[in-house]
């Protein structure tokens, strides 16, 4: 499960592209629209091997739009995605599939479907017709199960599970697709703040402890602030600054990014950034 | 634009209602207009080629000549198209606000079904022959089935999908029954094969009086519902934090519709399509609001179901297509081509 | 270490592994029994009884002269047209609805059994034709309305919701041109255009057996190929395309297999309404497996098929009832338990 060693296979074959690639997923000036909307024009990303990269702005600013990009479920129409110097579409399915996971936030629970059942179904890419359950899918399962949480749960049926319990769930399922890099589309959304944290803190495990890159949309930038090791700020499908937020986030970028006026103070339990808006009246009077 | 108008559409809606106001009620004053043109055209246009002047004669001065008889024959024709169009129009509208279901029309809640198989019932049992005989039967079916769907649905608890599913499982029964008599029954057959295509063909002043007063009383109750049935469209929770009552709006909504189509029905046949397509392009104009929909809806369904008709006796000279074979001719690429047109396909 | 809960895992040393629901697997093999001891039932019901005993016999080849050519020539063609037709039924109802991703996702609601009714009204109504001609216009209205809901359907991908509605829409117009066909029939013709419509086995012979056998041969093995895929389309595209799937290819080649099907099944024995909606469903509740449940329901579609056609011999006598009408209102008492049930556990 190690990704340390960085493919360097790539490098040879883009020496004459703009941007050389040294991180395994990257976009490169890519155009994202929706039939004629076009969401964000000549956008460039790269996603830094081994971090935990949030991607944080207001709605509608095209960040789970970059998101489906990065993940090939939305083809750019310019520009492209790359993943181990290669044009993302152009890779067999189930070989990206071994590579790059994503939890996508439209996902449905078949009626009935018991959580390992679903858990199971990670495990898709690494199966063929003749080769449909091997040792290692179980143990894959259980492992993916335990470090999830969810082991107990593994009989019980999905439909029955709590938000919380259930995104766990989902979380091991694109686990057991033991892939190196895992996009997260919105994985708190609709969670109370316990297991929001609780997600949260899974994904800077499996960040630090197996080594995986993590990319994830975070709608509430305090968090993104202190789970994040890299992070992207997205305005009207550009990006207005990124690194790490002890760097970045400054009380001048979120009222860039968000239009809101705030102080950054230090968070007292990780000393990283901790926004806090302005008082209402502050704001007010500002405004006028 | 149908149920989840995207956000820059739903933000032009939001400022300057006045001016707003002002176009859909000029526009709906456009339909009324546009109305009485294609109604005035199926009055003079029809497989027998009359001139202006004959038909002014038939209108005002009837002496009974043959193009008087026509043009009586065709008046009649034009009211009832009038009336059961508006009725459609109407109960789809209410039909679609009820189940939330922009697919509702009243073909999936059974009534056309129920109108059927009492229809067939009629024949082969009861022997009944005439048209005006068949419409107490129609819209006895009809109701009967409106009534059986909404308690199989669950009645004041009823959910949009307990009253598709019901609706559906009654019809599927009814069909199987239908098909059995017209197998077994040539006369029967006979009959059948020509009324479930739907057709204004067979308008006389006696259905028109049969049918009326159920028209009116379903209308009346339609058009009362539209403030209601508004709340209701916005969920079963948010309605009833609006203060809406879901159980009664629903059962007297279901009411409504059942009566005007149960009576549209009995007049001229199960007449497919009106009732889902024009309320869906009336959304498209109007926004969800129902106080516009459905106003808008009973205006402009005459209008497909005259101007079908019209289409229909002139495109087969001298015989007719039925008005039921023409509406789905043009009404399912249009439907069609607004399924394409949504961006975001969801109920 | 526990292994999952429903299913075995078969393990050869060589790297190979299946994996089989056990409770799946019972299921079908019921199913086949129930079509198999239908299907005898069915062979000796008739003017001509011939009992259980009998038929098995004469199967085995050792009946007598006249009861090798009641069951070999007369009724073994009707039960195994019976059977494929409800097993193609079956299956390709199974299909659709995986791909539509909705439960009515039946051919009879999207359009494809009208289009086929259309073929055959156009060969009966205007050209009179045999029942050979009758069986090829319907199989040439099938293919062309699955065709024709495809492409208008298709916009970037084919997305199950748009698939049901322009189904729908296709549907209203070509029952519209079958009413009109039927208004313009006389009385013989339009009886027997009825007869086809409502779905029927009766004088069906060794000619329909083979086209269909060959079919299925070449399909279902395609089909079960791909539907591992169609299991991971049930978790969302996005979901499905993250693991690895082509969605739209997959997605383009079931749907090309399940209008083959359904075309061909309703061109043998008409537009069997129903057999297609419920049997998923009926498979499913059986086996209480999440995914397509592919298999199942092709032997719940066949099982379905032959026994409502016995029911229908036993109930109304030889060749009264089509079979077409028996599944209707069977499919309708069934929709109407499922909504009593599913309304107790409160499911909808």
């Amino acid at each position: 499960m190690s990704t340390s060693t960085k493919p360097d296979a790539s490098g040879s074959a883009n020496q004459n592209t703009r941007r050389s690639t040294v991180n395994r997923l990257s976009a490169e000036n890519v155009t994202l629209a929706y039939d004629q909307r076009v969401i964000a024009e000549q956008l460039s990303v790269e996603i830094p091997d081994n971090s935990f990269t949030v991607i944080v702005g207001p709605n509608a600013c095209g960040k789970s739009t970059l998101l489906r990009a990065l993940s090939r479920m939305l083809k750019p129409s310019q520009g492209r995605v790359l993943l181990d110097g290669q044009v993302i579409q152009s890779m067999p399915a189930k070989k990206v599939a071994r590579t790059l996971g994503l939890l996508p936030q439209s996902s449905i629970a078949p009626d009935g479907i018991t959580v390992a059942d679903l858990v199971g179904r990670g495990r898709y890419p690494h199966q063929g017709i003749l080769r449909q359950w091997s040792a290692e899918d179980e143990r894959v399962v259980q492992e993916s199960m335990a470090q999830t949480g969810v082991a107990e749960l593994a009989d019980r049926y999905v439909d029955e599970l709590s938000g919380g319990q259930r995104q766990r769930v989902w979380i091991a399922m694109a686990l057991a697709q033991q892939t190196p890099l895992l996009l997260l589309d919105e994985p708190t959304t609709y969670l109370d703040i316990q297991h929001q944290i609780d997600v949260l803190d899974l994904c800077a495990e499996l960040h630090e402890t197996q080594g995986r890159t993590l990319v994830a949309v975070l709608h509430d930038l305090n968090h993104a602030a202190r789970y994040a090791t890299h992070l992207v700020a997205l305005r009207g499908g550009r990006v207005i600054a990124e690194g790490a937020p002890n760097d970045i986030v400054t009380a001048e970028l979120v009222e860039e990014v968000f239009g809101l006026r705030c102080q950054i103070i230090d968070d007292p339990e990780t000393g990283t950034p901790l926004v806090v808006p302005a008082a209402r009246k502050a704001r007010l009077t500002a405004a006028s | 634009m149908l149920v989840d108008s995207p956000p820059e559409q739903r933000a032009e809606t939001a400022p300057a209602p006045p001016t707003r106001r002002a176009v859909r009620a000029l526009g709906l004053l456009a339909s009324v207009v546009i109305l009485v043109l294609v109604a005035l055209a199926s009055i003079a246009i029809g497989a027998k080629a009359l001139s202006l002047d004959q038909v002014w004669h038939g209108l005002f001065h009837g002496t009974g000549t043959y193009g008087d008889v026509v043009v009586d024959e065709r008046l009649s024709r034009t009211v009832l198209g009038l009336l059961a169009g508006a009725a459609l129009g109407l109960s789809g509208a209410v039909l679609q606000a009820l189940t939330r279901n922009p697919l509702a029309d009243p073909g999936l809640l059974g009534i056309n079904a129920g109108a059927s198989a009492a229809v067939v019932t009629a024949i082969t049992y009861f022997g009944v022959t005439s048209l005006t005989g068949y419409v107490w039967f129609a819209f006895g079916g009809a109701a009967a089935v409106g009534a059986l769907v909404w308690f199989l649905g669950g009645s004041r608890g009823a959910t949009p999908v307990r009253l598709a599913l019901a609706g559906t499982a009654i019809s599927a029964a009814l069909y199987g029954y239908l098909q059995a008599v017209m197998i077994m029954d040539d006369a029967a057959l006979g009959k059948m094969r020509f009324w479930t295509v739907g057709s204004l063909a067979s308008a006389t002043n006696a259905t028109i009086v049969q049918v009326l007063p159920f028209l009116a009383v379903g209308t009346v109750l339609a058009l009362a519902l539209a403030r209601p049935l508004n709340a209701v469209a916005m969920g079963d929770d948010t309605a009833r934090a609006l203060g809406a009552h879901l159980g009664r709006t629903r059962a007297l909504a279901m009411l409504a519709a059942t009566v005007l189509c149960g009576a549209a029905t009995a007049a001229c046949g199960p007449i497919v399509f009106v009732g889902l397509m024009v309320p869906h392009v009336v959304r498209s104009f109007t926004g969800p609001d129902l106080r516009w929909i459905l106003p808008y809806a009973t205006v402009l369904s005459p209008v497909l179901l005259l101007g079908a008709d019209v289409v229909g006796r002139v495109v087969a000279r001298p015989s007719e297509l039925q008005v039921g074979i023409v509406t789905a001719i043009i009404g399912g690429p249009v439907f069609i081509f607004l399924v394409r047109r949504r961006r975001t396909a969801q109920l | 270490m526990k292994t999952l809960s429903r299913s075995r895992a078969v393990r050869t040393p060589g790297g190979l592994s299946l994996r089989l629901d056990v409770r799946a697997l019972i299921v079908v093999v019921l199913l086949l029994a129930a079509a198999l001891a239908a299907g005898v039932a069915l062979i000796g019901t008739g003017d001509a009884k011939i009992p259980a005993s009998d038929v098995l016999e004469t199967l085995a080849g050792n009946g007598t002269a006249y009861q090798d050519f009641i069951v070999n020539e007369l009724r073994l063609p009707r039960v195994l047209v019976g059977l494929l037709v409800g097993a193609s039924l079956g299956l390709g109802g199974a299909l659709f609805q995986a791909v539509s991703r909705n439960p009515l996702g039946s051919p009879d609601v999207l359009g494809l059994s009208q289009g086929s009714t259309a073929g055959a009204l156009v060969v009966i109504v205007l050209m009179s034709g045999s029942a050979t001609q009758v069986t090829v216009g319907a199989l040439i209205g099938g293919l062309v309305t699955g065709l024709a809901i495809y492409l208008l359907a298709w916009k970037q991908g084919v997305h199950g919701y748009r698939l049901v509605l322009v189904g729908i829409g296709v549907s209203a117009i070509v029952t519209a041109v079958n009413g009109y066909l039927l208004t313009k029939a006389d009385l013989v013709d339009a009886a027997r255009a009825v007869v086809w419509m409502t779905g029927s086995l009766n004088g069906r012979d060794w000619e329909q057996v083979w086209p269909l056998l060959w079919l299925c041969a070449v399909l279902v093995p395609l089909v079960l190929a791909g539907a591992r895929g169609l299991r991971m389309m049930e978790m969302g595209d996005d979901v499905a395309n993250a693991l690895g799937v082509r969605v739209q290819r997959v997605r383009l080649v079931l749907m090309v297999c399940a209008v083959l099907l359904t075309a061909t099944a309703t061109a043998a024995a008409g537009p069997v309404s129903f057999v297609a909606l419920t049997a998923p469903q009926l498979a499913r509740r059986l086996t209480r497996s999440p995914g397509p449940n592919l298999v199942p329901s092709l032997c719940m579609g066949a099982t379905l098929l032959v026994t409502a056609d016995w029911a229908s011999q036993r109930a109304f006598g030889a060749d009264q009832l089509p079979v077409g009408v028996v599944t209707g209102v069977l499919g309708g008492g069934y929709l109407l338990w499922l909504l009593v049930t599913e309304r107790r556990a409160g499911r909808i």
